[in-house]
């Protein structure tokens, strides 16, 4: 019921989103998010857009979990995108 | 892009090194409770109890929102489907979730009008199609699910459309932790709180229980390094001897949560004490309409009254969803009661902990 894995608002009409979860189409109503735009990761549950992801927050959580895990100064730090 | 695929949460290394350090740090027996239903069932998927060591007992909680669901709730959803006016909506999980004497399912095969939707605006759909029958949505849920229902009322009142109707029994988790964390049978050392009950009510929703008790907790997500980097959080903590209130769950939940989720959820519904099975009446635990919204209560306008029946003989569910049994010491666990032929709801729901056991955790004992 709940995505867990962040799906792309790939268009809107009024207040419903198109949003793509690994190249699967589906229709997600944004009525409980301020402001969405086309292009957002946002989480799904039941039907409903429910938080919008920042890019940022995300990258800056896989590097403390890097550094969690003792990884921070690991040659495999990804430091693209 | 990180933040679509974020492979770091999957990466068997970063797993590996998080328990390394788990292990590194955890000297003494301790237990935690995860409270939701989606990690108890990632736990499992994931093999994550194979991982820590021995000295963490995890314990599944109350998380699952089909089981909490109390029998004379199941029962009084039966007797909706057999109302021939009525047309019956509702989530999936629910469908064979056995009452005292049938099911949904069992009624649906009967010739009852009972519906499967994906969301709670398939159902404001079914009502605008259908104006002459009271179309009831079975609200079923926790803080997550309960601003989408109140979008959908909200919507339906818009439109006018007056036949769609909740049955509203939603309920809500930081009482639940009171009640656990009270409880001397079940002592836990630390709680490792939902992801998207969090997504809404922020880290600050929290905040009161946490006060009270001071009792270790963490916000989580759901994929094998959130739960494990959670793990460790609160294995410092009790190590340390300072309980705090950590969110490991950045990237989807903030302090505040989602205001709008909850200003639509007030809108609708107001707080009121629920029953829950296994944890009995909690105060302020549930969720009702306000007199404004009325209208589209199913229980006020079809004059249903639930009945307190006994829960299924034997079923152990209500001690298990309060972590005081695992499935295994219930008698019934996997014979006669298995996914196929549940008895209790924790058997039923893909959530469910019975389930989560048989599916995955019949060869790991208790
Ligand atoms: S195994 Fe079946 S009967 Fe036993 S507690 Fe779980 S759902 Fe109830």
């Amino acid at each position: 019921m709940c995505l867990a894995i962040p799906s792309k608002i790939v268009s809107i009409d009024n207040q419903m989103a198109t949003i793509d979860v690994d190249g699967v189409r589906r229709q997600a109503s944004l009525m409980l998010l301020e402001d969405a735009r086309v292009g957002d990761y946002v989480i799904v549950h039941a039907g409903f857009a429910i938080q919008k992801l920042d890019e940022a927050t995300a990258l800056e959580s896989i590097r403390l979990l890097r550094q969690a895990a003792g990884l921070a100064e690991s040659s495999k730090s990804r430091k693209q995108d | 892009m990180a933040i679509k695929h974020a492979a770091e949460y999957r990466d068997p290394e970063i797993a590996r090194n998080l328990a390394a350090r788990i292990r590194r740090v955890c000297r003494r027996p301790i237990r935690l409770m995860e409270v939701c239903g989606t990690h108890t069932m990632s736990i499992f998927r994931h093999g994550i109890r194979s991982l820590l060591p021995e000295q963490i007992t995890l314990i599944s909680g109350p998380g699952c929102p089909v089981c909490v669901t109390s029998q004379a709730d199941i029962d009084a959803f039966v007797g909706l489907a057999r109302n021939p006016e009525v047309i019956v909506t509702t989530f999936g999980d629910l469908m064979r979730v056995p009452g005292s004497g049938s099911s949904l399912q069992r009624e649906k095969a009967r010739g009852a009008d009972v519906r499967v939707v994906y969301s709670t605006m398939d159902a404001v759909d079914i009502a605008r199609a259908n104006p002459d029958r009271p179309v009831v949505f079975l609200g079923v849920g926790f803080e997550t699910t309960a601003p989408t229902i109140a979008a959908a009322v909200l919507h339906a009142r818009q439109s006018g459309i007056t036949n769609f109707l909740v049955y509203p029994a939603h309920k809500i988790v930081p009482p639940a932790l009171e009640v656990l964390a009270s409880n001397p049978e079940i002592r836990i050392d630390g709680f490792i709180l939902p992801g998207h009950v969090s997504v809404i009510i922020g880290l600050e929703g929290y905040r009161e229980f946490f006060d009270r008790h001071r009792i270790p907790c963490a916000v989580t997500g759901f994929e094998p390094a959130d739960i494990l980097e959670g793990i460790l959080a609160l294995a410092r903590q009790i190590e340390s001897g300072r309980p705090a209130l950590e969110n490991r769950y950045r990237r989807a939940v903030s302090d505040q949560g989602n205001p709008k989720a909850r200003a639509l959820m007030q809108q609708v519904f107001q707080v009121a004490d629920a029953q829950w099975r296994g944890l009995g009446t909690m105060a302020g635990s549930g969720l009702v309409f306000r007199k404004e919204l009325a209208g589209h209560d199913a229980v006020a306008r079809l004059g249903i009254e639930p009945v307190p029946v006994p829960e299924p003989a034997g079923c152990a569910c209500g001690q298990v969803l309060a972590g005081i049994k695992t499935p295994p010491q219930c008698a019934l666990f996997g014979k006669p009661c298995t996914p196929t032929q549940p008895v209790g709801p924790c058997m039923v729901s893909s959530e469910g902990t019975c389930a989560a056991y048989y599916r995955y955790g019949r060869h790991e004992g208790a």
